[in-house]
């Protein structure tokens, strides 16, 4: 019990497979308090599996998934690890179209989540001024009240980002934010997420090797669901069996 | 709190549909007693209690559509709920004849003593007090849709699973109702009423009355979804029914979510239910019939699903429809109705309510060139079994069918 005591995310000797088809492999994953870990690899390597495992979608066979040194995130539900404080970004944009940018952020802001408390709310000028500075963040003030269907690709994953935050959880999974993005709004996401990162641990996974030097953080190679590398990111790209499996492709 | 749910619930559109239905409410009436038979703008009594009916079956469309329209759950059983309401009152109403009977006895109906029954089987007791009856109307379709929804929405059925078994909860209900030994009259069911709190159901004043207090539920059951579908809450169930997983990953508890949905839609339905049977002087098994529960989707989606004035709108106009059909060419009403539901799939995705929207917007565009965009109402067909819109997310978020 002694080795993910100081742990935000613990996860040792998990598999999953579908259909005979392992699609994590004996992965072994930790992540600290305040941490940004970078996950790298090849396509089907595994990267948004562990996700659903992490966030309760999918089951593992087997393996050990520890939530701040101590909770089993394998018992329990979607809704119930959202709760605990583990909050993801999917790799397609998942917001809610058909509501507007406010109302998917005040829906995600952190608030009791009882049938009677969501049905009796209402926000309140504490809750308007956290709804608005996120929106600055994620320059989406000027859209606040347009369907979320409307914007772009980038925006929605910018949306997405700003779900999370208002969702204020203490770890983050984001896959792929920056697909979609410019230039530009790759760096700011960057720098967002370092940001981030000084309070919260968070996960991100991204296949852009530049945005991930941005991010300077560890970094984890997967490949066939297990890891093949970590460290620095000079460490594992300069890693030949990296460069041969994964970056040389 | 309560007054902040109030207040949102009475702005926009709805206050309008409230208000139109209490002048409803006290203007029919007015036009049927004040009015002398003959006079211009005299209501005829049949006519009444005619309305009294559509706004009965209205209340059932707008139940239904808080349920599929807002939460994405189409269900094939409303009508159950409807029909279970309808029976809690059609007992009060039996319990009230006495000894008017044929059979003339004090206690028992006429169907038990025909079927030699010594005494009133557990369920009928308190049946003959009114408040206690009513109680019932909303308690037994709101306990039935709680176990049941439980039950489903906790194992995680959605789309056509869901609608399967809705289908098979009423039908079993049917058959159940047809049984003599349930104790419900079998398939006579309960008629020849004759007093409703100690006054006539026949009586013009009485037909009146009931119509008034259809008309003033209908009001309330729109205030209540208002309330409901502005709240937060009513944008979680929105978002349930756009991207059930994505909402659970938020860390709301999707199953809640549509047990509550669910069981206020029931109860809506049960007291829908009991307004109708007073006004049509009968229920029978008949009203479990599966094909009663498609109708009331068939009005819904021609209305306009996912709005509050869409299904009153459909639930009247599809059952004015239905009885000029079935009084001039009775064995075309199916065919006709089957042609409209797949008209309005087809062409009128979003119901009358839609092509009004369009309308205007088609207006307002040609006045000023800028104009908000609609918001994206799913598509009616391809999405109506699951419950979302393909279009906006991957599978990633996509809920699982049953297991
Ligand atoms: N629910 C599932 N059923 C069957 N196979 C699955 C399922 N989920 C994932 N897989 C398979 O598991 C493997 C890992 O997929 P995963 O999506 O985790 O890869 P990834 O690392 O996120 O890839 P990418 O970089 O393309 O996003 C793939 O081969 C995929 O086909
Ligand atoms: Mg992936």
């Amino acid at each position: 019990m002694s080795a993910h005591t100081d742990t935000m995310l613990y996860l040792d000797g998990v598999s999953v497979a579908f259909d005979g088809f392992k699609a994590i492999n004996n992965l072994a994953i930790i992540v600290k308090p305040a941490e940004m870990l970078a996950i790298i690899g090849p396509n089907g390597a595994g990267k948004t599996t562990m996700m659903d495992i992490i966030t309760g979608k999918t089951r593992p066979d087997a393996g050990q998934v520890l939530f701040d040194g101590r909770t089993d995130l394998t018992r329990l539900d979607e809704a119930a690890i959202a709760n605990l404080g583990i909050g993801r970004k999917f790799q397609k944009p998942a917001v809610f179209e058909s509501h507007t940018v406010w109302d998917n952020l005040e829906m995600a802001l952190k608030k009791p989540r009882g049938i009677f408390s969501t049905l009796f709310y209402t926000a309140s000028d504490d809750d308007v001024a956290r709804i608005t500075e996120i929106l600055e963040t994620v320059r989406l003030i000027a859209r606040k009240d347009e369907f979320a269907a409307n914007l772009s690709h980038g925006q929605k994953q910018w949306l997405e980002i700003g779900m999370l935050l208002a969702q204020d959880p203490k770890l983050l999974l984001v896959d792929e934010p920056v697909a979609g993005m410019t230039d530009s709004e790759t760096e700011e996401t960057a720098k967002l997420l370092r940001e981030i990162s000084k309070t919260r641990s968070v996960v991100v996974v991204e296949h852009d090797m530049s945005f991930v030097r941005d991010l300077g953080s560890r970094v984890v190679c997967l490949a066939e669901g297990s890891v093949l590398a970590e460290g620095s990111l000079d460490q594992v790209s300069a890693n030949p069996v990296v460069i041969e499996r994964y970056l040389g492709r | 709190m309560l007054t902040q749910a109030l207040f949102r619930a009475l702005d926009k559109k709805a206050i309008w549909v409230i208000a139109i239905f209490l002048a409803v409410a006290v203007l029919v009436p007015m036009a049927n007693l004040l009015i002398p038979p003959g006079q211009f703008g005299h209501v005829p009594t049949y006519l009444v209690s005619l309305m009294g009916k559509y706004l009965a079956y209205a209340i059932l469309a707008l139940a239904l559509d808080l349920v599929w329209g807002y939460c994405g759950i189409l269900s094939l059983g409303h009508g159950a709920f409807f029909a279970l309401g309808g029976y809690a009152m059609g007992m009060y109403l039996m319990r009230q004849i006495g000894t008017r009977g044929v059979y003339g006895h004090p206690v028992l109906p006429d169907f038990m003593v025909f079927l030699n029954y010594s005494e009133l089987p557990w369920f009928w007791l308190g049946m003959d007090n009114f408040w206690f009856a009513m109680l019932m109307v909303v308690f037994v379709p709101g306990l039935l849709a709680f176990v049941f929804g439980f039950f489903a929405f906790r194992s995680r059925v959605t789309g056509v699973y869901l609608s399967i078994i809705t289908q098979a909860m009423t039908f079993a209900l049917l058959l159940a109702f047809f049984r003599n030994d349930m104790g419900f009259g079998g398939n006579n069911g309960l008629t020849d009423f004759k007093d409703i709190l100690g006054v006539s159901v026949q009586a013009q004043s009485t037909r009146a009355t009931l119509f008034a207090a259809t008309a003033i539920a209908l009001a309330l059951s729109v205030l209540v979804c208002s309330m409901i579908v502005n709240s937060k809450l009513g944008k979680v169930m929105v978002a349930v029914r756009d991207a059930e997983s994505r909402t659970r990953f938020l860390g709301y508890r999707v199953e809640y979510v549509k047990l509550f949905a669910f069981t206020v839609s029931a109860i809506m339905a049960g007291i829908a239910g009991a307004l109708y049977v007073p006004q049509v002087g009968i229920i029978n098994p008949s009203e479990f019939d599966p094909a009663n529960s498609i109708e009331v989707v068939i009005w819904t989606a021609v209305g306009g699903r996912g709005t509050l004035i869409g299904p009153i709108i459909g639930a009247i106009v599809v059952n004015l429809g239905k009885s000029w059909f079935t009084t001039t060419l009775p064995e075309l009403w199916l065919f006709a109705l089957g042609a409209l539901f797949v008209f309005t799939t087809l062409f009128l995705p979003k119901g009358i309510v839609g092509l009004w929207h369009q309308a205007r917007d088609r207006m307002r565009r040609r006045t000023e060139p800028e104009e908000r965009p609609e918001p994206p109402t799913p598509a009616q067909s391809a999405d109506i079994e699951r419950g979302e819109d393909p279009a906006s997310f991957g599978h990633e978020a996509q809920p699982k069918p049953a297991e």
